[in-house]
């Protein structure tokens, strides 16, 4: 600790240079905090309880394909599921595609068994909703960021269904809001509107008698992995075989389909990091060189080879650690930002801590050449000049 | 005549650069006793830096022997002499060499942070050469802020604060006014005369070198003659 002012007072030296420096390392591990902690959620998939208690069965392949609408009943005869349900993604969006809609077509007895207890409807609505072919129920912050009211059509435009007439529009009559009871699943589904999956069904131009997957309740969350199974098994080498896993892991599954998210991540951290590596070692080089005579200036004051080495190291270190700690505590902030935009998905900050040792692996390698440099000075050529 | 602080026997120094070997003390023996003030003079070239660098322990000679307040530097490692330095010797230089982004206070504890002393005895230590120096009122300054005399005289500072038995300084007056010249000088032999510090000090200023109690001239790598004065 007697050195830190001395190391800290030479990192300084020329603040500006040391400034954007550090600007720069910033804004790369404030990149790598939101990165690997998306990896990480990817990764490392929920084992929470919420949602423990549900299962979720797609198509084994892709999520895109399809499942036989007669699969269900067979899903239900597995013992330990409790109820089943059956759901198919829209891909729609209101008015313009950024307004991105998460519009489920559900059958409304089996999918609220599903879900007891999950969303907060009024009975009247819920009545209305009951009672209107074409009735959909909006999650109330969605309705409060289009600035819809309850009795209004709401037409939105689908990317994957066709209408028998051609159209690609579907619309529907708000005739209710829900929230969700589990503040935790505000966000997962804060984009949601629900309707009837027979109106979907009879309105779509192909597709007809399929799901797209199959949501169950199940009696012990404990024995989750074991009806998985079982459901799994059922229609292993079928044409249709299925993959069964918690519902929490299927939106990261969902998200998964768009490609390798592990791969895309780490290669744009890899070249951050590569690029930062010439900047900071540049950096690191040009301020060793500047202070070869203050450098021989300590060595002649007693500060050995070894000395010197480490005092330079520390400064890298110092210089990567305090940058990192900045842009990781950054990136921690913006976390409910980005868990709000991947919809749902879980961001741990544990995944942070690495960024600590990516900071130090850094600091050594830029650090250790301009050290090593220092340690090997001769004092006589420093003091006269010629190095 | 008391006991010899500085011993040098059969003292070459060979430079090699490049292809070129360059020898600059041939041959050279000396001793300086304790307590004693030298004016080592001489034209560029002559060989009195490099003389000034073996007996600071910052070079190594070819061959030969050389005894610093009875420790053979000759026989050190590069580790052994860093060590050796921190404990026995102070440094002055002619450009004053203060670290910039310090204080005169934080520049004068440099020596102190290789021992074990605490940050407070540090900073009364740092004090207190700065107040024998006669500049503890710009403690705070650093080096951009002090004139040259006042950088000098905290460079002289950080030469005295771990006690060292020997101060080699090397044109310590060569980038001064002569007032402030004559100030540092004038220190330079309070320090030697009522603190007993032993001053090896390297000049081309005749007027420099009437501060100390002995001059001694070299030329070509050689002493030339040795007087007692003063």
């Amino acid at each position: 600790m007697k050195y830190f002012p001395l190391i800290w007072a030479t990192l300084w030296r020329k603040k500006t240079r040391t400034l954007f420096t550090l600007l720069s390392i910033v804004i790369a591990f404030l990149l790598f905090g939101m990165l690997e902690t998306v990896d990480y959620a990817f990764s490392h998939p929920s084992t929470g309880t919420s949602g423990a208690d549900k299962l979720i069965s797609t198509n084994k392949y892709s999520i895109t394909l399809p499942l036989p609408f007669a699969d269900l009943q067979e899903i239900r005869s597995v013992p330990g599921v409790t109820d089943a349900t059956w759901l198919t993604w829209l891909g729609a969006y209101y008015q313009e595609s950024k307004n991105f809609v998460f519009a489920l077509p559900i059958d409304t007895e089996s999918y609220f068994n599903v879900h007891k207890d999950e969303f907060i409807v009024s009975d009247e609505q819920m009545k209305n909703y009951r009672s209107t072919r074409s009735g959909a129920l909006v999650n109330v912050a969605l309705m409060k960021k289009f600035g819809w009211k309850v009795g209004e059509k709401l037409p939105v435009h689908s990317t994957i269904w066709t209408q028998k007439s051609g159209s690609l529009d579907w619309t529907f009559d708000i005739v209710g809001t829900f929230d969700v009871r589990d503040s935790t699943q505000a966000n997962a589904q804060a984009y949601t509107v629900f309707f009837h999956y027979d109106l979907f069904d009879e309105g779509r131009s192909f597709g007809k008698g399929t799901v797209g997957w199959v949501e169950e309740r199940i009696d012990n969350p404990a024995n989750a992995g074991a009806i998985a199974g079982k459901i799994d098994a059922l229609f292993a080498n079928s044409p249709n075989e299925t993959k069964t896993q918690p519902a929490n892991d299927f939106a990261m599954t969902f998200v998964k389909q768009i490609g390798d998210i592990g791969f895309v991540l780490r290669a744009i951290l890899g070249a951050v990091f590569f690029t930062l590596l010439f900047l900071t070692g540049n950096t690191m080089m040009q301020s060793v060189r500047e202070r070869i005579p203050e450098l021989a200036v300590l060595k002649t004051l007693g500060f050995t080879d070894g000395k010197v080495l480490a005092l330079v190291i520390a400064e890298s270190l110092l210089l990567c650690l305090f940058a990192a700690v900045i842009g990781l505590g950054l990136s921690y902030a913006t976390l409910p930002i980005i868990g709000q935009a991947l919809q749902g998905v879980q961001l741990d900050p544990v995944a942070l801590i690495p960024g600590l040792g990516a900071a130090v692996l850094l600091a050594l390698i830029v650090g250790f050449p301009p050290a090593l440099r220092a340690m090997r000075l001769n004092i006589v050529d420093a003091l006269s000049g010629m190095h | 005549m008391s006991e010899a602080i500085v011993s040098l026997r059969n003292i070459d120094k060979r430079y090699v650069r490049g292809k070129q070997s360059v020898e600059v003390l041939q041959g050279l023996s000396l001793d300086i006793p304790k307590g004693d003030f030298v004016a080592l003079m001489g034209p560029s070239g002559s060989g009195k830096t490099t003389l000034l660098n073996l007996i600071g322990g910052l070079d190594t000679p070819t061959s030969g022997e050389i005894t610093v307040g009875g420790q053979r530097l000759d026989k050190l490692s590069s580790g052994g002499l860093s060590r050796w330095r921190a404990n026995h010797i102070g440094f002055v230089f002619q450009f004053y060499n203060l670290m910039p982004m310090l204080t005169a206070q934080r520049n004068v504890e440099l020596p102190l942070l290789l021992t074990n002393l605490s940050s407070e005895k540090r900073k009364a230590n740092a004090v207190a050469a700065l107040t024998l120096v006669g500049i503890a009122d710009r403690a705070k300054h650093k080096p951009s802020e002090l004139s040259g005399g006042q950088a000098q005289r905290v460079a002289i500072a950080r030469a005295l604060v771990a006690d060292p038995m020997l101060l080699v300084c090397d044109e310590p007056t060569g980038d001064l006014d002569r007032k402030s010249a004559d100030e540092v000088l004038h220190l330079l032999q309070i320090l030697n005369r009522e603190h007993g510090k032993s001053i090896i000090m390297v000049t081309h200023d005749p007027k420099a070198a009437e501060f100390a109690s002995r001059q001694l001239h070299m030329d070509k790598g050689s002493l030339l003659e040795a007087g007692a004065l003063v």
